[in-house]
């Protein structure tokens, strides 16, 4: 059954309820399987699921009941085989860009020598050559996330789990980061999972678009992205993309107006 | 352009001034109270009277070797607090149970005045040096370990997380991640409460001693010296400003990352 390199099997999610309230159903049960070099984006509205999907991947939350399998062992916590790049800038701020990077290098108690070599070589993929000594308040926010993917890539994650880390960079920042992620996972080939609220984000860089529906959320649609690698950034205007575009917008605004009317009631 | 404005920052030379020209005010002030003839001497020496006295403390009775003892007792009780005080209230803010465990008496011995235990620590302890190290360690643990033990506990959840994806354990995240993210925040709190170590340590010194400021503030009120009690606080005052600046210096040298 579990074929792929990561396996979500009938994974939900329930948060205790508080006080008085409700539990809250945020996961039904959810069954995923993700091929080796996939790059996958989880698409929904706000609230729907996905990032508490992606942090259960993660290992930083626990599901409620089903499991997740990666290379066909259970997750039961966090780890460096699956690198993490979150939406709020989570750059160690005591730290310069190359210490940031190399942070997970150093738990691995790599040699110095060799160490060096491997942040010099993801600094210059990020393309922040002459940064390397810059501490992080320094940089702008789409520098900040650059740091971030090399730093989570620098430990040679089996897989890499991004969790909307563009949703805070402005339109013109957030395209070249998607070029540049989508470049380095054309070179590196590194199975992806990607959660994003943007439609057009989520057909740029993925082979499969999976849709989620709104609280509680499960997967709506799985939809494959049939276009050619690698793929340039005015591919966004051609009729193949403009159909997938529509056929996913009309999937999520579904969802976006269940999400409304289940906030109104 | 407006001369006030809310929140916005001053260049260094209006500062430097406004700062200095204060104090100006302040002594002359006390010079117009004192030498205009509106307050008896007996109860406020004018600065002029106050420098002489000063002068004479310094060169007839060696008031520099009381100086360096007080120094020396506040320093010795201060580290010997921070020793303790700072690694326990990492571990309180790290750790939920060591928290439990110390937290509710901690913040109950906080609110106990170390001048109350004066008296019994002169029981314990005698009149010695151990008497005003230890007044100055009951002033100065507590309120360390609550204080960074808050300070750790409010640590970015975010960043703990990014350091278990990256591979770090439990212990890797409280030396990588804790420590450093709350390193300057801990400085700031040993700076604050050395300052108020310096109360205690006078307050020691009024109380069976025979050497440090406090010693000579109290006898200097025998004399009703007014002069040479307001010479030792001014004293007090000026290290207290140098010892703040070292602290600034040292941890902007340390924590360039917060400035940069």
């Amino acid at each position: 059954m579990s074929s792929g390199k990561l396996f979500v099997d009938a994974v939900s999610r329930v948060f205790p309820a508080v006080r008085e309230g409700q539990p809250v159903r945020a996961l039904e049960p959810t069954t995923l399987s993700v091929a080796a070099n996939d790059f996958i984006t989880i698409l929904g509205p706000s609230g729907c699921g996905k990032s508490t999907l992606l942090r259960i991947v993660a290992g930083l939350d626990r599901p409620s009941a089903g499991r997740v399998l990666l290379d066909g062992r259970p997750v039961t916590g966090p780890g460096p085989d699956r690198g993490m790049v979150f939406q709020s800038y989570t750059l160690f701020p005591w730290l310069t860009v190359a210490e940031n990077i190399a942070f997970g290098l150093k738990e691995k108690r790599m040699a110095p020598a060799e160490m060096r070599e491997r942040v010099a070589q993801y600094v210059a993929s990020v393309g922040l050559r002459g940064f390397e000594n810059h501490y992080p308040r320094q940089l702008s926010g789409g520098m900040q996330q650059r740091t971030a993917i090399a730093r989570a890539l620098a430990n040679d994650p089996e897989i890499l789990l991004l969790d909307e880390p563009f949703g805070a960079l402005d339109n013109q920042t957030r395209g070249l980061m998607q070029e540049l992620l989508l470049g380095i996972w054309e070179r590196e080939r590194k199975t992806v999972l990607f959660v994003t609220h943007d439609i057009e984000e989520a057909i740029f860089m993925a082979s499969r678009v999976v849709v989620m529906t709104a609280r509680p959320g499960r997967i709506k649609a799985d939809i494959p992205v049939d276009l050619p690698y690698p793929r340039h950034y005015t591919i966004k205007t051609s009729a193949a993309f403009s159909d997938l575009r529509a056929r996913l917008t009309e999937e999520i605004r579904a969802e976006a107006v269940a999400a409304e009317q289940g906030a109104a009631v | 352009m407006a001369f006030l404005r809310p929140l916005q920052p001053i260049r260094q030379g209006p500062r430097l001034l406004l700062g200095v020209s204060f104090f100006v005010l302040f002594v002359a002030v006390w010079a117009f109270a004192t030498l205009g003839g509106f307050v008896s001497p007996t109860f406020l020496a004018d600065p002029l009277t106050m420098v002489q006295d000063g002068w004479i403390l310094l060169t007839q009775y060696g008031f520099a070797a009381d100086i360096g003892v007080t120094m020396w007792r506040v320093i010795g009780g201060f580290v010997m607090a921070a020793v303790i005080a700072v690694p326990l209230g990492i571990a309180m803010g790290a750790y939920a149970p060591v928290e439990a465990f110390f937290e509710p008496f901690v913040s109950f011995a906080r609110y106990l005045p170390a001048s109350a235990f004066i008296p019994l620590l002169i029981l314990w302890a005698g009149i010695g040096e151990t008497q005003k190290l230890l007044v100055i360690f009951i002033g100065s643990v507590f309120q360390i370990t609550l204080m960074v033990a808050g300070q750790v506990a409010g640590t970015r959840r975010d960043l703990v997380e990014a350091a278990y994806t990256l591979g770090a354990g439990d212990g890797g995240v409280v030396r990588r991640v804790l420590i450093p993210a709350n390193a300057p925040d801990i400085a700031e709190t040993l700076r604050l409460v050395l300052g108020w170590a310096w109360t205690y340590v006078i307050v020691a010194e009024f109380i069976g001693s025979s050497s440090g400021i406090g010693h000579m503030i109290i006898e200097s009120q025998a004399l009703l010296a007014t002069g040479q009690i307001i010479f030792g606080i001014i004293v007090i005052g000026l290290i207290g400003l140098a010892s703040d600046f070292l602290f600034k210096a040292v941890n902007r040298r340390l924590f360039p990352w917060r400035l940069a």
